[in-house]
């Protein structure tokens, strides 16, 4: 409930004020911190046998920038859905939590700072979008001119040098970005401006095969080429786990705003056939489906433990209760610990039970993305907000199905958790456009208007 | 927009052409990422508790090496003291194992090494030593829940610091080994086998502990073989102790001063070899046990061998410990071989040890203590206690029978037939000033035509004299190559056993 003073202020004459849920937003975003510094503690407990000397300084970034970050939704988007930045500042808490952690077991590299830095500036570029960005359908103008951007951002880092097998990143002095993080939503903004306004010609012409009705290629063309040229790009730069998210995004909206079966069997179909062919003509692929389908197979073969099988050690040494914060091995994974591989830490040190009540921060988190969706009117919404939580949902089980070996690694980044600075900044953007589609679908209708 | 309605079709749902709507096809996308979560959930389960054990237990899985060297690890102690310790060490492993003395207490200890894993006592009662043991919690469910590491427990050994010290002096540069036993408890006072090794020197996870290994692996004197405990030789004359207990027992000799009615020569049964002796003395008919004892006649024990019977014969061996494959001590003795089927000729050759016949030294060990303890074989037991870090006692071992070989009355005619042996035969060398001691000597031929170097053997017990109760040692001493170009038992093994000996019966005064 609004508070008094608030309501004197907000409270018009029309009836019961309803819920904003500030409040409850407050309070749940001052537990999230009270989480992650008490996290932060156990770290230093369990490795130093004290309090980190800079706990509190931790705790007053964290809690200043999500103080900040429900200020301004508190002035611009008071219906927001309450829950939305207490999981983001949970997530991201953790996610800082769990870098500290493994850079005490990589004294020549720190990232915890880094990544609060670019925390930092996600939770900057989220009020930025909540302050600006007054009515979300503004973006419907750009989506074309968003579609090329996107595509830029994915051709550029070509011509950079490939890191680690990948060509995905933008490396420019100490600095490297990940550009292909922030053509997501580009990509989802165009798909649910172009959806909305085919939806029907999708949905209704086309020509009729025994029980699948195809779209006519006028329509379809369009989408199919962004499509494939997203696709094209990313199998160029070896990055799968993204083609595999973009793929996965464009079906569900497809799906969502057409309703046609045949987009699923069509899906799948060109699915089957790029990951056929990407086995085939990357060695790379071809391996990670053997590790995927035999992670134990180079221990067998004596050459030591892969990466899978070194997730799949750490995540069994957790068990149910995890070692604690501080106290697991999850290092002996070696690259990546951080960054791909950081659900195995998580996992190792705070086990099953940590790691159910993190797949359930994910879950939260898109339900109340799909629930803004359905709420709101106008279809350009409703594909917008689905997409974003669409984009969350699948990364997570891309990224922790991978490490799971519950399907191939394929390497992306585990959202707000993962060390990784476009990522982090990419997922503050998501939430803030997730604040502003749920506010407007949770305001009260003015006077005069009908649902 | 362009949104017709299908006017063909009854609508079914309010999306286009009766297609559902926008809010119901989200709903279906929302549970297909529901189900996705939950999938991952699902994976989780598997692996963290399903198959949790399987991955731990991987052995490219370093966490147990990690938990097992993060902590110092218990000690094990010989006479109070321990003969192992801790150091510590930088990089993933914490501590490493450290030994006062390894080759002196490497056949007793075993090794314990980061790289190449546990053995022996190290190995068989890791738990305690590593602190995993439950029983050294004692909260074991909290503890379970919190993951605390106890602190190592210590493993008391049975040895006697000063018998195992003259068994390695003993032993010398010579390869062989000698076994040591407290008759009445079966407690094992001494282990020890030569050539050496020192198990620190590969216990950590260097260069130069990988470099220790590979060269003791490849050293082809074997100094990482315990050749007390699992190595076996033909045990030659020291097995006319169990033959002639079999022989007493089953009355085929009743009174050992009577002619035992052996032929002269004596023949193998079924075929036209004699049983040849060592000594002339040996060279006549109808020799009374005592004599052919004391000097060690092969063809009157060859003859008592096939007169007492197979069945009788392999029912003393066993009682001894023969074939016996899970003599664990706690370690695990190699099994040592009397053949359960044969013709008269091979049970002859069996009976004066040689043949199939083959012991370690610890089940010769534990002929001489049965003997010793008055017919009552006990178990040998290495481990006396397991304790805390603090102290308290985890278990204590309690003597227990092995088996009852013979009656009282039967061992006190061997004892006498083996104080004979020291008194007025081949073992004088073992002669104890004020101590009875009652002895066997062996010399036991092997390899291709007998041209290997002999095996020199005694086995002995002793007790002071006018002392009416059981000996407190019984020892087993095997040489199994010397420099030493005059090889028998009484020359090269008696004097070993003999010091063992003294320094048990020292430590009782």
């Amino acid at each position: 409930m609004a508070t008094p003073a608030v309501a004197a202020v907000r409270g018009g004459p029309t009836g019961p004020r309803p819920s904003t849920g500030r409040n409850v937003e407050l309070a749940l975003v001052l537990c999230a911190v009270a989480i992650a510094v008490f996290g932060y503690i156990e770290v230093g407990v369990n490795i130093d046998d004290k309090v980190p000397p800079d706990a509190a300084e931790y705790g007053a970034a964290l809690g200043g920038l999500a103080l900040i970050a429900h200020g301004v939704i508190r002035w611009r988007a008071r219906y927001a859905d309450p829950l939305l930045l207490p999981i983001a500042v949970l997530l991201n808490g953790i996610g800082l939590v769990v870098i500290y952690r493994l850079d005490r077991a990589t004294p020549s590299s720190h990232a915890a700072p880094t990544q609060l830095l670019w925390s930092t500036l996600g939770v900057a570029l989220c009020v930025a979008v909540i302050v600006l960005l007054r009515d979300h359908r503004i973006l419907r103008r750009y989506a074309y001119s968003g579609a090329l951007v996107a595509l830029v951002l994915l051709v550029v880092p070509i011509f950079f040098p490939a890191v680690y097998g990948s060509r995905i990143w933008i490396t420019i002095g100490p600095f490297s970005i990940q550009p292909g993080e922030f053509a997501k939503i580009l990509l989802v903004i165009f798909f649910a401006a172009y959806l909305s306004a085919h939806r029907g010609a999708l949905a209704l012409t086309g020509r009729r095969i025994w029980r699948f009705t195809l779209p006519p290629g006028r329509v379809l063309g369009p989408v199919l080429l962004v499509w494939a040229a997203f696709i094209g790009v990313l199998v160029l730069e070896t990055d799968l786990g993204m083609s595999l998210l973009y793929f996965g995004i464009f079906v569900v909206m497809l799906y969502v705003a057409t309703a046609r079966i045949s987009w699923i069997a069509i899906g799948l179909v060109l699915a089957a056939a790029g990951v056929v062919m990407v086995g085939w003509l990357s060695p790379h692929v071809h391996a990670r489906v053997d590790q995927w389908l035999h992670p134990l197979a180079s221990v067998a073969a004596g050459q030591g433990a892969n990466q899978i099988a070194q997730s799949l050690f750490a995540f069994a040494w957790g068990g149910v209760l995890g070692t604690g914060l501080g106290l697991g091995h999850s290092i002996l994974i070696g690259f990546a610990a951080k960054s791909d591989f950081i659900l195995a830490t998580i996992g190792e040190e705070l086990g099953l039970v940590g790691m159910v009540a993190l797949l359930l921060l994910y879950l939260l988190l898109v339900s109340r993305g799909y629930r803004a969706g359905i709420a709101l009117r106008d279809p350009f919404g409703r594909l917008l907000a689905i997409g974003l939580a669409t984009i969350i949902g699948l990364q997570v089980f891309v990224v922790a199905g991978g490490v799971l070996d519950l399907i191939p690694l394929t390497g992306a980044t585990l959202p707000f958790i993962a060390q990784g600075g476009s990522s982090v900044v990419t997922n503050w953007i998501i939430v803030a456009l997730l604040v502003r589609l749920s506010d407007t679908a949770r305001r009260p209708v003015p006077e005069g208007e009908t649902r | 927009m362009t949104r017709k309605q299908s006017k063909t079709r009854k609508p079914r749902g309010n999306g286009p052409q009766g297609l559902p709507g926008m809010s119901t096809t989200g709903r279906r996308a929302g549970l297909f990422c529901l189900v996705l979560i939950l999938l991952l959930a699902a994976q989780a389960t598997r692996i963290q508790v399903f198959q949790a054990k399987g991955y731990d237990n991987n052995p490219a899985n370093q966490r147990k090496a990690i938990q097992r060297y993060d902590q110092p690890r218990g000690n094990i102690l010989a006479g109070g003291d321990p003969v192992t310790g801790s150091a510590a060490t930088g990089g993933r492993f914490d501590y490493k194992r450290t030994y006062t003395d390894g080759p002196g207490y490497a056949a007793v200890t075993g090794f314990s090494s980061q790289i190449y894993g546990n053995t022996q006592l190290e190995g068989i009662e890791d738990g305690i030593l590593a602190g995993t043991d439950n029983r050294l919690s004692g909260w074991a469910v909290w503890n379970e829940i919190t993951r605390k590491q106890n602190p190592g427990g210590d493993v008391h050994t049975t040895i006697d610091k000063a018998a195992q010290q003259a068994a390695m002096q003993g032993l010398g540069n010579q390869k062989g080994a000698v076994a040591a036993i407290e008759p009445s408890t079966g407690r094992i006072l001494a282990l020890a086998s030569t050539p050496s090794y020192d198990p620190g020197s590969f216990a950590g996870s260097s260069t130069a502990d990988q470099n220790a290994w590979t060269k003791l692996q490849a050293d082809t004197d074997q100094p990482m073989l315990n050749r007390a405990l699992r190595q076996t030789y033909p045990p030659g004359s020291t097995f006319k102790v169990v033959t002639a207990a079999a022989a007493l027992a089953n009355g085929v000799v009743t009174d050992i001063n009577a002619p035992t009615g052996t032929p002269y020569p004596y023949v193998l049964p079924g075929t036209t070899t004699t049983l040849v002796n060592d000594t002339s003395s040996c060279d006549q008919a109808n020799l009374d046990l005592d004599t052919a004892m004391t000097l060690s006649c092969n063809s009157v024990m060859g003859y008592l061998g096939v007169q007492t019977g197979l069945d009788e014969m392999v029912g003393m061996a066993q009682n001894f410990g023969f074939n016996d494959p899970k003599l664990d001590i706690p370690v695990r003795a190699a099994r040592s071989n009397f053949d359960t089927r044969m013709d008269q000729s091979q049970l002859a050759l069996s009976s004066i040890g040689q043949f199939d016949t083959a012991a370690t030294p610890l089940v010769m060990a534990m002929v001489a203590a049965g003997v010793a303890d008055n017919g009552t074989v006990m178990y040998p037991q290495l481990v006396d206690k397991l304790t805390k870090s603090d102290g308290s006692t985890v278990q204590l071992m309690k003597p227990q029978v092995y088996k009852q070989a013979m009656s009282p009355s039967v061992a006190g005619q061997l004892q006498q037939l083996m104080t004979d042996v020291v008194q007025n035969g081949t073992g004088g060398n073992a002669r104890i000033p004020g101590a009875v001691v009652g002895g066997k000597t062996g010399t036991a031929q092997h390899g291709v035509d007998n041209t290997g170097t002999p095996y020199a053997w005694f086995i002995s017990w002793a007790k002071p004299t006018g002392s009416s109760g059981v000996p407190p040692v019984a020892v087993a001493v095997v040489i199994a190559d010397s420099a030493a170009t005059d090889v028998s038992g009484g020359k090269l093994a008696a004097p070993i056993a003999k010091s063992v000996m003294q320094a048990v019966l020292a430590g009782k005064s």
